[in-house]
């Protein structure tokens, strides 16, 4: 298959990672859920790239990314874990404790 | 319709079907299980363009740990999953809109995209063709090795720095220290001292302490 079919599907991918936002607004565990995609789809285009170039430091970022993604998700799940201890539940939309 | 083509519909199919589900299944159980399907449809694309490494790491990190984890702290957390549903219809249009806006504008995009001539050349003598002694190719897991450790291998570094801030960060968000636990603090007895522990009273003979 061409590099464009790759494509495609990486642009579906990120966009259902973006209306994933807009959707689950409240969910923050849905949230980290739709970047973990959004990731994974910008995944995809490093790779597709790679092997369209035939260059291998296309997956040598994707390696980074998916770093990257690993760490973020952790230090995420942690504040989201210590966020529900203080407050009793994940709604982010009443976050806003700072503020006051 | 080669097989190569059978394979990669099946997959890319796969991908946007769970990707789909992740973000409206109704519990977050299946938005999970649909992520770990998207990861390994996706490790299947990976596949198919000859990332087999990036393909496997994508299993292990990924299905084997981050999804994992949210399986771990969305079934722990108590939430009424579906008090945080709510608005949802309200919020739709604009995510449906937004979307397609997004994935008409990156079709545009890859449509009106003409590849540059350095691509072509580049394309034309790819550098990653490595040979083992022997004389036979390299696979895509000792290629990289080669390119990762020799050219990238600061990034390499920083990337396990990364890990390491991450892993420590994490432990000390969800670190808590519990009170009225009777445990030995090995610190507090070393630092005791002789004076704080015995008291030297020389007692009058016949009337005893007090």
């Amino acid at each position: 298959m061409g590099l464009s079919s790759y494509l495609t599907v990486a642009g579906i991918l990120f966009a259902i990672g973006v209306a994933g936002i807009f959707l689950n607004r409240k969910n923050v565990i849905i949230i980290l859920m739709s970047i973990e995609l959004m990731l994974l789809s910008v995944n995809i285009n490093f790779v597709a790239f790679s092997m369209f170039l035939g260059d291998l430091v296309g997956q040598v970022f994707a390696f980074m990314v998916l770093t990257v993604a690993a760490a973020e998700a952790a230090i995420g799940l942690a504040i989201l874990v210590t966020f529900f201890r203080n407050r009793g539940d994940i709604a982010v939309t009443s976050a806003n404790t700072m503020r006051n | 319709m080669g097989f190569a083509e059978l394979a990669f519909f099946t997959f890319a199919a796969t991908a946007i079907a769970s990707g789909l589900g992740v973000i409206l299944a109704r519990n977050p159980v299946h938005s999970v299980l649909c992520l770990i399907l998207a990861f390994i449809a996706t490790a299947g694309l990976f596949v198919l363009m000859g990332a087999e490494y990036l393909a496997f790491l994508l299993v292990v990190v990924y299905v084997g740990a981050v999804a994992v984890l949210f399986l771990f702290v969305v079934m722990m957390l108590d939430v009424d999953f579906a008090e945080l549903r709510a608005g949802y219809a309200k919020y739709a249009p604009l995510g449906f809109i937004v979307a397609v806006a997004l994935v008409v504008q990156i079709g545009l995009i890859v449509a009106a995209w003409q590849i540059p001539d350095e691509a072509l050349e580049a394309r034309a003598q790819p550098t990653s063709v490595m040979q083992r002694a022997s004389g036979e190719p390299a696979s895509n897991a000792e290629q990289l090795g080669m390119v990762l450790y020799t050219e990238y291998v600061h990034f390499f570094q920083i990337a396990g720095l990364i890990l390491l801030v991450a892993m420590i960060g994490a432990i000390l968000l969800t670190f808590r220290e519990r009170r009225g636990v009777k445990t030995q603090d090995v610190s507090k007895q070393v630092a005791r001292t002789r004076e704080e522990a015995v008291e030297v009273v020389s007692v009058p003979t016949g009337r005893g302490v007090n």
